[in-house]
């Protein structure tokens, strides 16, 4: 084994951590080494992909290299590394002797914690199935084990429902490459021919990820053009004869959800080969250690602490918790939920059913003894909740309930802006008072909690869901409900919108319309233009009507988190609300009409 | 007054007693049977065992024949007929709650008693029970106020709002949260018919109409019929709330006098368990 050692910073690399560089002699070939951060730390082993080289990990192992022992190598044919003829010279046998060689050379004696991406990753599950006394974890992005996915593949065909059918197929178009990469010489021919170019401009426009000194690295072409022969020598073997590939290593399989070459359904079924198993999902493309390098450090961050048993704050914990595959594991388990309005009706019944799915909830209310109470029900069915008094139309008391959430807790990863009051009358009969606490509550409540909530889920970058109660008023004007209609068309619409811009942030958000729900809102509603008695009266009227319709928040509830887990836009709860939402876009000459029609 | 019948004569101890003791027998036979109930014995099973206790306690009539409801059967999940109300095949688990419900008559004095449980440990019980015990502190309170009937069933779905619970109570047929007891007679022959006693029914259906030439009911609820303030007699009343597939109820006498009210008896496992619950 021969050593070379030379000091110098790596090109986009924090200059706090200085990369040591030396050659370690592989199996025929030699190995170009790159070590950040002090050795006396846990050693992370970071593989690079096809065609990367070491240099894609760049900003990740800056990140890194304050805690860790940050081992980095060119795999063979890539970079600063030698690169052996010939096909047989790539098999799976040569890397892993390869692997062995760093990590002899730079970790002898200790068990590293293994990162892999594309490649790396397929190379890394070789690694960790094959040697798991050496790994103390593993963190797979975009890679995954090529006896996995031919067993996938076998699964889905055996069964051909459409579904598997179509995830089948998902895969076998993004990996259009992999065939391309068996003919012989072509593919050379086109690296060597000048495809570095387009595929770098292909990098920055599909993926949002512009070049930088080091990545697409100057040897691309030669890179992309030897290491065709990792896909000749192991693809289509490993997938003819898949070998039964388990590890115990404590693995966490990053899945981006927009990775054009590798399906997020490839980890379906992972669990009953790796028990240890933790799944995080990012609204990411291929090169998510390029495009989203906080987001994949901290992750690999806590992967490690938790296997390692370390500190660990609420939300890591919550994080590590809610990304463990298990079969008792439960929906929302380790999710962080905010509702307001969770004193009564909807919000309270929302806030009990992510509770029974796991999640702890965060219960506010104008009303902080009704929240208290059911923080301490939702602590009957779930993880004990946490009860805080905010006034959803106060922007400062939102501002501070934001901050306190954040402070306390952490980021919410799904917010349920339901606080809501009814308003009922005529519109010459509603003052501006009226209407300022029918849109203070119903559309500013919604605004600053949509605003501040998203803010926060945009800043982690992990994604999160943003449901707003609206509701059947939304599409369904009448001239009993004026401010109140208006207050929900306008939350509707600004579902709409924001869902649109979230969108490419993985943060769903979902307008809730339900009908005619029994709840107090009846009770508590305001029936403008009338004497206190009538008011009560009125009140009693609707609560009774309410009551006779029978529809329960709980089932408001269960469609909620349905929402959430599906992604819906829009949902209208209550046939009623179906019914009029579907007339509001086939006939809203009906609507209209029918708006005429005075209810109070 | 007008409700010299035999449904009530709340003035005469020795009459009372004789209800005190058939609804003390119920309590001691409801204490007895639980105790016997192990995994895997059924409603059936539980209700046949009720059934044999009382007829060898000197039992000859029913107003209803005894019920026993099984894990989230306690609080009615999914009952959509009445049929389901019946004794069935379920079997009792660890961790699960239960609720007894009898109404025998011995002699022609009848009770009609609920008795909650649990096998086992269950953290939504515990709490579900703790909070029952503000039921019978509130309508007891809201009687000797003499609110109506109706009012009365209205701030105890308030009560049970705010908790945070549901109103199980309205599943039971005539959605009543009570309904008056008395002395059971009559030339029908003491028989059976699904699940209620015919003389029950008989003397039910004589009250019903009865009472409603007077505007009031037998049968309390919060519909317009029980818009009037509390009928002096015997009253059986049972809040039952529930929630997430746990129901808990206790029923008992409420003797309602002209203008006074107090329970039949104070001495009843259930009162004791939450004077136990609240020393802890």
């Amino acid at each position: 084994m021969t050593q070379a050692t030379t000091t110098g910073a790596a090109p986009g690399a924090a200059p706090a951590a200085p990369v040591t560089r030396r050659r370690v002699r592989g199996d025929g070939v030699d190995l170009a080494v790159y070590e950040q951060g002090d050795r006396s730390r846990p050693t992370v082993l970071l593989m690079h992909g096809y065609p990367d080289t070491h240099a894609v990990w760049d900003e990740v192992a800056a990140r890194l290299a304050g805690r860790y022992h940050v081992v980095r190598y060119d795999v063979r044919g890539a970079g600063a590394s030698s690169r052996p003829f010939g096909r047989k010279r790539y098999t799976f046998d040569y890397l892993m002797s390869d692997m062995r060689a760093v990590l002899d050379a730079t970790a002898p004696e200790r068990k590293v914690h293994l990162v892999g991406h594309d490649w790396g990753s397929i190379q890394s599950w070789e690694a960790a199935c094959t040697m798991p006394e050496r790994f103390a974890s593993f963190t797979s992005i975009s890679g995954p084990c090529l006896d996995h996915v031919a067993h996938w593949t076998r699964r889905n065909l055996a069964r051909p429902t459409p579904a598997n059918l179509k995830r089948a197929a998902g895969q076998g178009v993004r990996s259009w490459y992999i065939y391309f990469f068996q003919t012989p010489v072509l593919p050379e021919l086109m690296w060597l021919a000048g495809l570095s170019r387009p595929f770098s401009r292909a990098l920055e426009l599909g993926e949002g990820v512009p070049p930088r000194d080091g990545h697409p690295a100057r040897t691309m072409a030669r890179d992309g053009a030897s290491g065709v022969g990792l896909y000749r020598a192991n693809m289509v073997q490993r997938l003819r004869r898949p070998r039964d590939r388990r590890t115990d290593v404590p693995t966490q399989v990053i899945v981006p959800t927009k990775d054009l070459f590798v399906s997020p359904h490839l980890v379906g079924g992972l669990g009953g080969r790796v028990p240890h198993l933790s799944l995080r999902p990012i609204a990411a493309g291929h090169w998510a250690p390029r495009s989203h390098p906080d987001v994949i450090a901290r992750w690999i961050g806590e992967h490690i602490t938790g296997v390692q048993g370390g500190a660990l704050t609420a939300a890591e914990s919550r994080a590590l918790k809610r990304a463990r595959v298990g079969r008792d594991r439960r929906a929302f388990d380790g999710s962080l939920v905010v509702v307001t309005g969770a004193g009564s009706g909807i919000g309270r019944a929302t806030a009990l059913a992510f509770a029974e799915r796991g999640a702890e909830v965060v219960a506010a209310d104008l009303d902080l003894a009704t929240a208290q109470r059911t923080a301490e029900l939702a602590g009957l069915v779930g993880p004990a909740g946490h009860p805080y008094q905010v006034d959803v139309s106060d922007a400062a008391a939102m501002e501070d309930f934001a901050k306190s959430v954040l402070h306390d807790h952490g980021v919410p990863d799904v917010v349920v802006n339901n606080a809501g009051i009814g308003m009922a009358g005529s519109f010459l009969d509603h003052t501006v008072g009226d209407w300022d606490a029918v849109l203070g509550v119903n559309l500013w409540g919604v605004v600053h909690g949509s605003r501040l909530f998203a803010a926060q889920m945009v800043e982690r970058g992990q994604g999160g869901h943003i449901v707003n109660t609206s509701s059947a008023a939304a599409f369904t004007p009448s001239r009993t409900l004026p401010a109140y209609a208006t207050s929900k068309a306008a939350v509707l619409m600004l579902s709409e919108c924001l869902r649109a811009e979230l969108k490419g942030k993985g943060i769903g958000v979902t307008a809730i319309c339900p009908g005619i729900v029994n709840t107090n809102i009846t009770k508590t509603s305001r029936f403008v233009g009338r004497g206190t008695e009538e008011q009560a009266r009125s009140q009693e009227r609707a609560a009774r009507a309410y009551a006779l319709r029978g529809f329960g928040p709980e089932g408001v509830a269960e469609r909620i988190v349905a929402a959430v887990r599906d992604d819906r836009a829009v949902v209208p709860v209550t046939p009623e609300a179906r019914l009029s939402y579907l007339t509001s876009r086939v006939s809203p000459r009906v609507m209209r009409l029918l708006a005429r029609f005075n209810a109070g | 007054m007008s409700n010299n019948v035999t449904l009530a004569r709340t003035h005469d101890q020795a009459e009372l007693e004789r209800f005190r003791d058939v609804q003390r027998l119920c309590y001691q036979c409801a204490d007895e049977v639980a105790a016997t109930l192990e995994p895997g014995v059924t409603e059936r099973e539980a209700c046949r065992r009720m059934r044999r206790w009382l007829r060898a306690h000197g039992v000859d009539d029913w107003l209803h024949t005894p019920f026993a409801w099984f894990g989230d059967r306690s609080a009615f999940r999914g009952f959509k007929v009445p049929t389901q109300f019946l004794p069935s095949a379920a079997r009792l688990e660890e961790g699960m709650p239960y609720i007894l419900d009898m109404a025998p008559v011995r002699d022609g004095y009848s009770a009609d008693i609920g008795y909650g449980g649990v096998l086992g440990e269950n953290r939504i019980w515990e709490r579900l029970d703790a909070d029952l015990a503000e039921y019978r502190t509130l309508i007891l309170r809201l009687v000797r106020e003499r609110r109506t009937f109706a009012d009365i069933y209205a701030e105890v779905d308030a009560l049970i709002e705010r908790q945070g619970y549901q109103n199980r109570h309205a599943k039971y047929p005539g959605r009543v949260i009570g309904h008056q007891v008395g002395i059971i007679g009559g030339i029908l022959p003491k028989r059976v018919g699904f699940p209620f006693g015919v003389r029950f029914l008989q003397t039910i259906g004589r009250e019903l109409v009865k009472e409603r030439l007077e505007g009031r009911s037998p049968l309390w609820n919060g519909a317009a019929q029980s818009q009037h303030p509390p009928t002096p007699g015997l009253w059986a009343v049972e809040p039952h709330i529930g929630f997430r597939g746990v129901g808990v109820k206790f029923e008992e006498i409420l003797v309602v006098t002209e203008d006074d009210a107090y329970w039949l008896d104070d001495d009843l496992p259930h009162v004791h368990r939450w004077a136990r619950r609240e020393a802890q």
